[in-house]
């Protein structure tokens, strides 16, 4: 077996980014595609620390905009449900298909 | 030399005038703003008699003659070092005597009016244009630039529009102020274009700079004016003529003169001042203020000016001949009279006795302010008491009117020029200039002023006795006090001005010369007068079948001159037909169509594409989505591909 290198690495990265982006497009609801967000994020977080790890070890950049992003994230989550929360009680849904008010 | 001060408050007291007149006006109580306005002048009056006096008998200089000063000068428009436009104030002769002759004819028309609009609703009103129209002569004439005289040129323009349109509820008041506007900007946008092209040549605004860089015809200045040219006729030729065609169109010269018939809709004190003793001369004081390099550089254009002088002298003596409205008359006769001074600048020469048709046009215009003056108050009067301008309406009123009558008498000798009275001195002057410079112009000049005679004649008699007399009535009298003061001061004038030795004052190089009265050149003129005077006394004085059988008999001829030689309907035909069908109507099609037609296919495009592409906007959040990772995905791609 050989060890983990960074390709193992990126090639999950990839594969979490492309499942949050396909989430994204496919689901309904907003739940979800907060959730798939969060995937695509991680992905990035996860690139960061492995090109930190491999390729600068005695830096610490790619893990401090990790921190960054996953404070981000939190803030963002929080702003986010609180949108899913008012469109639920405006709509009685939280079906994206059915929040298209906004259009020509 | 007249003192700076004085000079300038004697220009902005009218203005003064016209601002209290025209803010607060119609608060003052009775006519207030009237006497005012009437006060004011008379103390510019004073002040220009005494800035006229220091100047004529203070000035002359080492070299005997009246020195062209230039008391007072701010620049207003700095272009670069040496090129501005200044506002000054000249004195030489023809200004000071131009202030004096504007002041004394506004005041005599001022004291009128306040008998002749008494009660009028917009009194303070009237009175304010007076005084608008009075600052700008008086700056007009005392301009040291040819720019700010352009200015004072449209202000007098402007003052007179106002004034013709007095009674604004007349339909037909209206439309003579509007073609007296439109006539007079059409003759200055020549006047316009004249003053860029000379001063682009001379580089300068200033009439003395002009004059000095112009007139030598060896300076770089006018070699390169008489260089350029256009259609084979020198730039400076062209600027001279299209500034006379200003002067032609504000003197009401044919064929611009159109409008003077109708500004008679105007009050008659109206006409008095401006459209007869002051407006009107401004062309021919144009001419007069540019006068050296008119006769000095520029000969063809001194041509122009004694051509359309005569011709219009000629043709309005025609057409007063014709008329039954008693202003018309008057207007018409205004304009033969201009034609005269306008000719005596075209055939004068410069300096001294060479100068001498310049110097018989001033005195005329000296002259003729005081007696036309006088004839149209006279013709106020008149109207004033039988309420109508139509001749047929008059007739035997000398008992009635027995001061107008007097006055009227002595304005129409002096017209016809009889000796002793002013207007003999000043026409023999003219003929005998045309007679030495052009025999054709001294013979078209004879027969014109055997008309004038005939014409003011038939015009008196027909007034005056013609029917039975009307006697005094007790209801209607001949006017206030106010109304008759001025008529006996401008007799005075009318009568006894000629006797003003005028060639020592004003010549066209300032050096003074004598003149001398040729007495046997004096018959012909004076016999064909008479013969005029006679001739209307055979068929005017009673009752005649005479004057309707002879216009009965010439038939075509005498419509056409009664019609005004058809120059209305020329005017008519031309912008109506030609110009509105064949230039107007293609422009508007070109603007509506063509025009407006790239505006509209921009318009509509845009339109087009936008509606089509708007379905993008479908507020689907997954839709966007969509777009978004594929423009990220498709720039990825160039990047990796285009930077490999």
């Amino acid at each position: 077996m050989s060890p983990v290198g960074l390709n193992h690495i990126l090639f999950l990265s990839s594969a979490l980014f492309f499942i949050g982006v396909y989430g994204f497009l496919t689901r309904r609801n907003l739940v979800t595609l907060l959730m798939s967000i969060e995937l695509i994020l991680n992905s990035v977080n996860i690139n960061f620390v492995a090109f930190n790890k491999y390729l600068y070890p005695e830096n610490l950049d790619g893990l401090f905009f990790s921190i960054f992003i996953i404070a981000i994230a939190a803030a963002e989550a929080a702003v986010a449900i609180a949108i899913i929360i008012n469109l639920y009680r405006s709509h009685q849904s939280i079906d994206v298909e059915d929040a298209d008010s906004l259009r020509y | 030399m007249p003192d700076t001060r004085v000079i300038l408050i004697l220009l902005f007291l009218p203005l003064l005038s016209f601002l209290i007149n025209g803010l607060f006006g119609r608060k003052l109580p009775g006519s207030l703003g009237g006497l005012l306005a009437t006060a004011t002048l008379f103390v510019s009056f004073l002040l220009s008699l005494s800035a006229a006096y220091s100047y004529f008998f203070g000035s002359v200089g080492i070299t005997g003659a009246y020195e062209t000063l230039i008391p007072f000068q701010v620049t207003w428009l700095q272009f670069s070092e040496s090129f501005s436009i200044n506002m000054g104030i000249l004195a030489d002769p023809i200004s000071m005597m131009m202030i004096v002759v504007v002041t004394f004819i506004s005041l005599m028309v001022h004291v009128f009016s306040l008998g002749y609009m008494k009660g009028e609703e917009r009194f303070a009103t009237y009175y304010s244009f007076l005084s608008l129209f009075t600052f700008s002569m008086l700056g007009l004439v005392l301009s040291s630039n040819i720019f700010q005289t352009y200015i004072f040129w449209e202000l007098v323009g402007v003052s007179s529009f106002l004034l013709i349109g007095y009674y604004y509820q007349k339909p037909s008041a209206v439309a003579a102020s509007k073609k007296a506007f439109i006539v007079t900007r059409f003759a200055d946008l020549g006047f316009l274009i004249g003053i860029l092209i000379l001063s682009y040549y001379g580089k300068s605004f200033d009439f003395v700079t002009l004059t000095e860089r112009l007139v030598p015809a060896a300076s770089t200045y006018s070699q390169a004016a008489a260089a350029a040219g256009f259609l084979g006729i020198s730039a400076l030729t062209w600027a001279l003529v299209l500034i006379f065609v200003g002067g032609a169109g504000k003197s009401a010269m044919f064929p611009l003169h159109i409008w003077l018939p109708d500004a008679m809709e105007g009050p008659t004190p109206v006409s008095a001042l401006i459209h007869a003793a002051t407006m009107v001369v401004a062309g021919v004081y144009l001419v007069a203020r540019l006068f050296p390099i008119f006769s000095l550089a520029c000969p063809g254009a001194l041509d122009v000016v004694a051509w359309t002088g005569i011709i219009s002298a000629l043709f309005a003596a025609l057409i007063a001949c014709t008329q039954t409205d008693i202003k018309r008359v008057l207007a018409y006769s205004t304009m033969s009279q201009i034609g005269y001074m306008m000719f005596a600048l075209g055939v004068s020469g410069y300096g001294a006795e060479e100068g001498l048709g310049y110097m018989a046009a001033m005195f005329h215009l000296f002259t003729h302010a005081m007696f036309k003056a006088l004839l149209f108050l006279g013709a106020g009067v008149i109207i004033h008491y039988v309420h109508s301008n139509d001749l047929k309406d008059m007739g035997g009123l000398r008992k009635a009117l027995p001061i107008t009558g007097a006055t009227f008498l002595i304005a129409c000798l002096a017209i016809a020029g009889i000796p002793p009275f002013s207007g003999f001195f000043s026409k023999e002057e003219i003929l005998l200039s045309a007679y030495n410079s052009n025999y054709t112009i001294y013979i078209i000049a004879l027969i014109t002023a055997g008309l004038t005679a005939f014409y003011m004649f038939r015009l008196y008699f027909s007034i005056f006795w013609n029917k039975p007399q009307v006697s005094a009535n007790e209801h209607k009298h001949e006017g206030t006090l106010s109304m008759l003061i001025p008529l006996l001061i401008l007799a005075v004038f009318a009568a006894f001005s000629g006797f003003i030795p005028f060639s020592s004052f004003v010549t066209s190089d300032g050096i003074p010369f004598e003149t001398h009265l040729h007495l046997e050149f004096s018959i012909l003129p004076v016999l064909l007068s008479v013969s005029g005077i006679a001739i209307a006394w055979r068929y005017y004085k009673k009752p005649s079948t005479v004057p309707a059988s002879v216009s009965q008999k010439t038939g075509s001829l005498y419509r056409t001159i009664n019609k005004k030689f058809y120059i209305d309907e020329i005017y008519l035909f031309v912008t109506k037909k030609l110009v509105f069908q064949l230039i107007a109507r293609p422009a508007a099609w070109f603007d509506k169509t063509i025009v407006d037609g790239m505006m509209n296919t921009a318009a509509a495009a845009a339109q087009v594409f936008s509606l089509s592409i708007s379905g993008l906007q479908s507020g689907k959040l997954q839709h966007y989505a969509y777009y978004f990772i594929g423009g990220a995905i498709g720039l990825a791609i160039l990047f990796i591909y285009s930077i490999a």
